[in-house]
């Protein structure tokens, strides 16, 4: 796939590198230091790192500004973007607002139900969705339009990436959903974090066999966990996500004090394991409020050091 | 049909305690169906509200009566003299109603007795469900028959959502994800292939985001 963005990403991954991404959640106030500490974390280990858009609909310091926080001190971000709370006018703003500040990354989705978050007596936009997002942002990248027809004086230059979940359910349409985003223009995936890997792998050979792998550069998400409490509770209470029995058995067969080293290694291992994969292009490593770790895990899944890009 | 909710009757006792003739209205076609707005219901609430005034020591009359529908002209005759005779009206119609006899009856004031929720089936004896949010530009063509504006969280086009968990919407387990039901309908029709057309962004100018809308027939209007 040829380059078409200045993207340090997709410059590594079309480099045929494996990439290595990562993400960091932004504070519940004002104060740029704390975004800036958890980049100081890992900026060395990973090639460029997501900033979440009201993680979970809890409100935060906006997406823009932190990525323009993370630019500032030379860390490459992925604008996280939620449907949820813009219409086309914001989104298309806030699109142009990232490219003058050169951010070259963007991540399309829907985003969480505002009944999960602090403002649930809210209203939610959903004006368009994140396939709907996709193209936007490519008509604005590629034709130098906004939706409204008009031309864009320095069109947005960003790398287009979306999520997928191949764990969810309906499992029937978990391919055929990936298609459809490729459709619309999505030029990278970040997966869902990955614990069931006989079933993600079975995906992705289903999405190889198609020649979606050959479209798209897919990231296998991972996410060390801390405790066998943390496991149970992403098995049992997040939609969407699969964690095997074993892995639980796995997490509870070791004391307490050692569980979050037993999390780290099984996030290793599943590193280890999917870098053979063919199709995997790379990994986001989301280590939640615990970005200390990332370092330990990229350089015990032997992905370090990274690639220098100009 | 429109399904609408009584409100508290702390809330609508408030709003009219303090007249001294009150009409409790009945509105006797879709709230009838959903038991919350007919002419039965509005029996029962002017009862309940004559026990208050009595427990309150208030010397208001209250008066029950009702129509087949207040969202038309052709069926207030029968109802006129309870409504003149009153001088606060709560009327059990959906907002459409209410605001009909605030039209037509500008000199008399008009309260809202029930609290209006959504436009849809009745799915079971006393089970109703959304279905419809009047969108303007129906896209049921394109999903299997199942409308994702309305019953799905996110209104998403293209679903479902990432949230969309074991046949449930991620905001409530008891509430079926209107994706998966797309997705099992295409797929039992054997069209499974069309979930793979993207559907185009939508234009919501003849939604509510377009302002208030209007349906005119120049042909029955003299
Ligand atoms: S698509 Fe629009 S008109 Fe059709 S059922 Fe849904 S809300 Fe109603
Ligand atoms: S889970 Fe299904 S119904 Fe709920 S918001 Fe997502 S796509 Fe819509």
């Amino acid at each position: 796939m040829s380059v078409k963005t200045p993207s340090k990403l997709e410059k590594i991954l079309a480099a045929g590198h494996q990439a290595v991404t990562s993400e960091c959640g932004p504070p519940r106030g004002s104060d740029p230091e704390v975004i800036r500490e958890k980049a100081r974390l890992i900026r060395d280990h990973v090639d460029v790192v997501n900033i979440t858009d009201n993680q979970t609909s809890v409100t935060r310091m906006c997406s823009l500004a932190s990525c323009f926080h993370l630019k500032q001190m030379g860390v490459e971000p992925v604008l996280q973007m939620v449907t949820r709370d813009r219409n086309r006018i914001a989104l298309q703003g806030d699109i142009l607002g990232a490219a003058s500040m050169d951010i070259h990354n963007i991540l399309c989705l829907s985003g969480d139900h505002q009944s999960f978050g602090d403002c649930a007596t809210g209203q939610n936009v959903h004006d368009l969705d994140s396939m709907q997002l996709i193209q936007t942002v490519r008509l604005m990248r590629d034709e130098g339009k906004f939706l409204g027809g008009g031309d864009i004086s320095r069109p947005p230059e960003m790398f287009v990436g979306a999520a997928a979940n191949p764990f969810a359910q309906p499992h029937k349409i978990r391919v055929p959903r990936l298609a459809k985003k490729i459709a619309a223009g999505v030029e990278f995936i970040q997966t869902q974090c990955i614990y069931n890997l006989d079933r993600f792998e079975e995906w992705l050979a289903e999405a190889r066999d198609r020649g979606l792998t050959e479209k798209v550069y897919i990231l296998a998400g991972v996410t060390p966990l801390k405790s066998v409490g943390m496991a149970k509770y992403m098995k049992n209470r997040v939609p969407g996500m699969d964690v095997p029995d074993e892995v639980v058995a796995r997490m509870a067969g070791v004391p307490k004090e050692k569980q979050a080293e037993e999390g780290v290694t099984i996030c290793v291992e599943t590193i280890q394991r999917l870098k053979e994969v063919p199709g995997v292009a790379g990994f986001h490593v989301m280590a939640i409020e615990w970005e200390e770790k990332v370092p330990e895990i990229v350089e015990r899944a032997g992905l370090y050091p990274r690639p220098a890009m100009p | 049909m429109i399904v609408g909710k009584q409100k508290p009757i702390e809330e609508t006792w408030a709003m009219v305690k303090d007249f001294s003739r009150v009409l409790v209205f009945g509105c006797n076609t879709c709230v009838a169906v959903c038991h919350e707005g007919g002419n039965k219901e509005a029996q029962i609430l002017a009862s309940l509200m004559r026990m208050k005034a009595t427990q309150e020591g208030l010397s208001l009359e209250i008066r029950d009566s009702g129509i087949e529908r207040q969202c038309e002209h052709e069926f207030f005759e029968s109802a006129e003299k309870d409504i003149e005779w009153a001088d606060a009206v709560l009327s059990l119609a959906c907002g459409v109603g209410v605001q009909f006899m605030v039209k037509r009856y500008p000199e008399i004031l008009v309260y809202p007795g029930l609290d209006t929720c959504f436009l849809g089936d009745v799915e079971k004896n006393g089970l109703f469900t959304e279905s419809c949010q009047a969108c303007g530009k129906c896209v049921l063509a394109e999903t299997a028959g199942i409308c994702p504006v309305s019953r799905c969280a996110k209104r998403v086009l293209n679903g479902p959502c990432g949230g969309s968990n074991k046949g449930a919407c991620e905001i409530n387990k008891d509430l079926p994800c209107a994706w998966q039901l797309i997705v099992d309908r295409l797929e039992a029709l054997g069209r499974l292939a069309d979930y793979e057309r993207l559907a185009p962004i939508k234009d919501w100018s003849t939604e509510r985001a377009g302002g208030p809308r209007k349906l005119i027939h120049e042909e029955f209007m003299k």
